[in-house]
């Protein structure tokens, strides 16, 4: 197991690299600098400038500085914020994202797990109909449209919670944006759980399990329970993916201080370190929680051997 | 052969024709269809027809404005059927270019086996791991927004799972009698992928393909939400919904009509693709 983790951590280090390759070369391919300003400025403090961040030395070199940096942490200036560096704010930014999407993954999973499963053991009832219709329209739905609507609702005109802001994570700011950032997961973890726990249901063991006289709580959890949830843990990896990118609109639309925010703005201001920076630190954690889940997966599925 | 063959994809209609909600789908999906076909020319106004007397005109019969105005007076009607062009021209073509990479790369891969399998596949995992929307947006940035490219991006993320799913098949297909006796009688191992092992896997794409396009129509309205899909005057249902979210206290209409047919259309995708794969799956029959 240990052996396995530190094999696959030591794997995901050529990927980061072509990552970081990629982002570099995307990023120095596009026209315009981070000094283009409207006003024209003096040949001499550009140079200076371009001297002051590398910026005048050949790509391989530059990336040679970029990347003795970023090993030991230090993803640079941010070329817009003049008085930060990237570093600095992926930590402030971080923990806000993350504290959403964990919430968000944590609802996705509590509330769809379980509605998945009750809809198929009430294969066909009313039940079964309402969880499925409601997961369908969940998953139709855009966020960027469910969002506004809410904070108009809930926010505008009966005035229960905060339109919008961070307020260091106070309950009432989270409630909105954790669940619209989770609702399509939660969607499509109740649809997969539904399907996937019909047809265990339909497997030999479990009607031996039946047949044993095994009460059908000990029959659901004891034995369906493990098998049914495999697909969920298989895409939980995506889903996570998901919901990095879904909250870059989410913390747009409730205006919160995360990471994505400060990918868009990066991108737009063309702040090349701030958006390798993030680029790079949200691929390292998608690798790291591939190998997570890659990992969990082992736990209940015992057929599957680690290499 | 061709026997046996034929009478599976027979079978599958019988029973997708007998799932109402699959085939309620196919009749309003063609009916959106032919909206974003005739749409424009049924009405007198054009896409990018601005009109400062006619700003944020409710719906009406009389004004011609079947389906209201936007903020600038734009008739929303023939602005829904162009963004319903360019949602599913988006929709279509990079479902098309990751089916025809999946398939001929998931397939390859399968059928040779070996050391190739799983050089290609470990690339397939190192491109799962990258967080492909953020590459988009930098492209987005990079090369300025083009339609285009949009529809290369989004293919270039969506092969992948094709692949993986073209290639199990494969690799449970390549040890059948028949790819035997066509290896056998001499055939070339081009021949036998794209003659005996592609049509066999049709199924599963078929289903993947369907329950993709709603996927692809969300990302495209995603990008279009961030400022980086299509540009003015032209439009999709993911730029008309943005437009229509600004407005959606004074005009409601502005993000009602072009939102119901978003999710219309993701709706019937979904059904079809449920309904496809539960008509090409024995194993579901009762």
């Amino acid at each position: 197991m240990f052996g396995y983790i530190v094999k696959r951590l030591l794997g995901a280090i050529p990927t980061m690299l072509l990552i970081m390759i990629a982002v570099f070369a995307l990023i120095h391919i596009a026209p315009g600098g981070p000094f283009d300003n409207k006003r024209p400025m003096p040949a001499e403090v550009r140079a200076n400038l371009n001297a002051t961040y590398h910026l005048d030395e050949p790509l391989l070199v530059q990336f040679g500085y970029y990347l003795s940096g970023v090993v030991q942490g230090d993803f640079g200036p941010s070329y817009k914020f003049k008085e930060f560096t990237v570093t600095e704010l992926i930590g402030q930014a971080f923990p806000v994202s993350l504290k959403l999407g964990i919430s968000a993954l944590i609802i996705a999973l509590l509330v769809g797990v379980p509605a998945g499963m009750v809809a198929a053991l009430k294969r066909d009832s009313l039940l079964d109909l309402v969880v499925m219709s409601t997961s369908m329209t969940g998953m139709v739905i855009p966020t960027f449209v469910l969002a506004p609507i809410m904070v108009m609702v809930f926010g505008v005109h009966l005035k229960w919670l905060p339109v919008a802001g961070w307020n260091h994570g106070a309950l009432p700011n989270m409630v909105m944006p954790v669940i619209a950032l989770s609702l399509p997961y939660v969607a499509y973890v109740a649809r997969m759980t539904r399907g996937s726990t019909l047809e265990v249901l339909r497997s030999n063991y479990i009607r031996t399990a039946q047949a044993k006289g095994l009460p059908m709580r000990l029959v659901l959890f004891r034995h369906a329970l493990k098998p049914a949830l495999l697909p969920v843990v298989s895409f939980l990896g995506p889903a996570i993916a998901g919901i990095v990118v879904g909250s870059v609109v989410i913390e747009r639309i409730f205006g919160l201080p995360g990471l994505g925010r400060y990918f868009v703005d990066g991108a737009i201001n063309r702040d090349y370190t701030l958006v390798m920076g993030v680029s790079i630190f949200y691929a390292a954690l998608l690798l790291l929680m591939n190998i997570v889940v890659d990992v969990a997966y082992t736990f209940l599925d015992p057929r599957v051997k680690l290499k | 052969m061709s026997e046996s063959g034929r009478s599976l994809w027979q079978d599958a209609m019988r029973r997708l024709r007998s799932n109402r909600a699959a085939v309620i789908s196919c009749w309003l999906l063609g009916a959106i269809l032919l909206l974003a076909l005739l749409g424009p020319s049924l009405s007198p106004y054009e896409y990018d027809q601005i009109s400062w007397d006619e700003m944020a005109m409710a719906p009406s019969l009389s004004s011609g404005h079947w389906f209201g105005t936007d903020a600038v007076g734009r008739d929303l009607f023939v602005r829904t059927a162009i963004g319903a062009r360019i949602s599913l021209a988006v929709a279509f073509i990079a479902t098309t270019v990751a089916l025809l990479i999946g398939v001929i790369y998931g397939a390859i891969s399968g059928y040779v086996g070996g050391r190739v399998d799983s050089a290609m596949m470990r690339f397939v995992d190192l491109m799962y791991s990258m967080p492909f929307m953020f590459f988009v947006i930098v492209l987005m940035v990079v090369f300025g927004r083009n339609i285009f490219l949009i529809f290369v991006a989004i293919g270039a993320v969506e092969w992948l799972t094709m692949a993986r799913i073209v290639r199990g098949q494969t690799i449970s297909l390549k040890n059948n009698e028949f790819i035997e006796a066509t290896v056998a009688i001499g055939a070339s191992p081009l021949r036998v992928v794209l003659r005996h092992i592609i049509p066999n896997v049709l199924g599963p794409v078929l289903v993947y393909m369907t329950l993709t396009i709603p996927g692809v129509i969300m990302t495209e309205s995603f990008l279009s939400y961030l400022g980086l899909g299509v540009q003015e005057p032209l439009t999709s249902w993911g730029v008309l919904v943005s437009e229509g979210v600004d407005e959606m206290e004074a005009a409601p209409w502005m993000l009602l009509i072009p939102s119901l047919f978003l999710a219309a259309t993701l709706f019937c995708f979904n059904f079809i693709g449920d309904g496809l794969r539960d008509a090409l799956d024995p194993k579901v029959e009762q």
